[in-house]
């Protein structure tokens, strides 16, 4: 810091006297629409519902029983675990897995591809992948349902090239799920990653090189230790709002391939709605999500320590 | 040659390529087929403008005016409310020296990026049931300007620190007031990240879909929400006119961001 005069730095506190004014609207926004509504959710988890949608307030552990403990149709059998529900988060789990991990494998070597160019070309190469990052994502997912459709232009093209004999079945499959999660998030796991092989010195690249290493020994044993908190957060950046979506398998996945998202969205529909246990899936989604965010957080510091 | 050989890696270049393919790809043919004149999505009938006159003069034009301009008007609000918000929070946390709690204050910012949107749209959905409050365009509009501040800031607080502080230091030498030196001299300096700041709170507050479709209660349409409902019965041709026009007004908007940013550099 060039600029560490006894001016800047008198600059810097400028705003110290109006320090509670400036910030009392964001406490008040988020505290008051984000926080309490948190905490409120939390304690709605613990309530026993009403018939039709909304809760009796007593307290009552039925949500959570509910998602864990199988007492049989009626109530009266031993409990046992209850796979329901289980599934549905294992599935999503899944789902947000395999579409991270093809997130990584196009978006490595594109990311390396783009920081690899001349500053002025990697300006438009960049610009190029935000952009869908800035259309609506409705419409991008209504998109690919009308791109990857049985008759649609995708099948049209493949069965007049020959490729194909019969229309391939994409929608409603989990692929289609994947790979709308993929187009969804993908500008998410190249930015990170192009930021981390920006600052890569290729220096150490050559110097593998001058001592024999190949360029793929040279990727897997220098690049990727260096560029790894790169794609970690590119991965979280995927896997997160992938868990928790809900176009994707809405629209693209058929009724098999039901997501966290749309086990808490039915949960409020006026009629058939159970506004506890919608809250208490909320809860365990969160708590997951936090949980990964605080092992990266740890990991993250542990780096910065080294 | 050493040089460019250790930075090639055969295929990277049609892996970037098929990147960018699949990136388009849907948006193009959705673009291409919104101009086709035949009632059926499937068949190709000619170049036409029909479903864009019919988006504005069909059945369904009154529902997506309506929807549109809800649209737009809370884009236009929220955003300019959580600029507001997270200028002076950006002036606090950057201008105002160390402080107790700015760690938390940080990471209260950021919470509504951390918390998985459908989860925001429960939390909300319960918080504005159990105070009483009638679910509306109002309460569309608390929830967008929420989760709207984490997204100015961001651009907000990485333009403010590489300002300078002796710009605002030679303002206040020559007697200028804080309000002064803010107005006159820091504002003007913050101005590409401010509007980079608005431009993408506006563009993030259009593009919900889930939180509003949680708090908008009945009868009240945003217009995802009312693409939503049409696409549940199968996409129309005039769903993918609309899709073309806010295509295109996404593509004004992050061009004019790019060019801010390129300016302000």
């Amino acid at each position: 810091m060039a600029g560490a005069t006894p001016d800047s730095a008198s600059a810097e506190t400028t705003y110290r006297s109006a320090r509670v004014p400036l910030l009392l609207p964001t406490w008040l926004v988020i505290g008051v629409f984000l926080i309490l509504p948190v905490a409120l959710m939390a304690v709605y988890s613990f309530l026993t519902k009403e018939m039709r949608g909304g809760v009796i307030w007593e307290f009552s552990l039925a949500a959570y029983d509910q998602f864990f403990i199988n007492r049989g149709l009626f109530g009266d059998e031993p409990p046992t675990l209850e796979w329901t529900y289980l599934t549905v988060f294992g599935r999503s789990i899944l789902q947000a897995a395999i579409a991270t991990v093809l997130c990584l494998l196009i978006g490595f070597p594109t990311a390396w591809f783009i920081a690899t160019r001349p500053p002025e070309t990697r300006g438009v190469w960049l610009f190029l992948i935000t952009v869908p990052y800035w259309v609506n994502l409705l419409i991008r997912t209504v998109s690919l349902r009308f791109l990857i459709r049985e008759n649609g232009p995708l099948n049209d093209a493949l069965l007049g090239a020959g490729v194909i004999s019969q229309p391939l079945a994409l929608i409603n499959t989990d692929f289609a799920v994947q790979l709308g999660l993929f187009y969804s998030y993908l500008p998410f796991m190249v930015l990170p990653i192009y930021a981390a092989v920006e600052r890569y010195n290729f220096a150490w690249s050559e110097a593998a090189a001058d001592l024999y290493a190949s360029r793929w020994v040279t990727l897997r044993e220098i690049v990727l230790p260096i560029v790894k908190p790169g794609i970690i957060a590119g991965c979280l950046l995927v896997f997160i709002p992938s868990l928790g979506a809900f176009l994707a398998p809405n629209l693209l996945g058929g009724a098999k391939n039901f997501m966290i998202g749309s086990l808490i969205e039915e949960q409020f529909k006026k009629s058939l709605g159970n506004w506890p246990f919608g809250a208490a899936v909320s809860m365990i989604l969160m708590s997951l999500v936090l949980i990964l965010l605080m092992l990266y957080a740890r990991s993250a510091a542990r780096q910065e320590t080294r | 040659m050493a040089l460019r050989s250790v930075r090639h890696y055969p295929g990277f270049f049609g892996i970037a390529l098929m990147c960018l393919t699949v990136l388009y790809a849907p948006l193009i043919v959705v673009m291409v087929y919104s101009f086709n004149d035949s009632p059926s999505i499937t068949n190709w009938g000619g170049v036409s403008l029909r479903w864009y006159f019919d988006v504005f003069t069909g059945p369904e034009a009154p529902r997506f005016k309506a929807a549109a301009w809800n649209s737009l008007s809370i884009a236009f609000l929220a955003a300019t409310i959580a600029t507001c918000i997270a200028t002076a929070a950006a002036l606090a946390m950057l201008r105002a020296g160390k402080f107790k709690g700015r760690s938390l204050t940080f990471a209260m910012i950021n919470l509504p990026l951390m918390v998985p949107e459908i989860v925001i749209a429960v939390a909300t959905l319960i918080f504005f049931t159990m105070i009483g409050f009638t679910t509306g365009y109002l309460t569309i509009l608390v929830a967008h300007i929420t989760f709207c501040i984490p997204f100015a800031y961001l651009p907000i607080a990485a333009r403010l620190q590489g300002i300078d502080g002796s710009y605002e230091a030679a303002a206040r030498d020559l007697y200028a007031t804080r309000a002064q030196s803010f107005f006159l001299v820091l504002l003007p300096l913050m101005a590409p990240g401010v509007v980079s700041g608005y431009l993408l709170a506006f563009i993030i507050s259009l593009d919900d879909f889930i939180i509003t479709n949680f708090v908008k209660g009945a009868g009240m349409e945003t217009l995802p929400t009312a693409i939503f409902g049409s696409v549940k019965q199968g996409i129309k041709p005039n769903i993918m006119a609309i899709s073309t026009l806010m295509l295109a007004v996404s593509f004004l908007f992050v061009t004019l961001s790019y060019l801010i940013n390129r300016r302000g550099r």
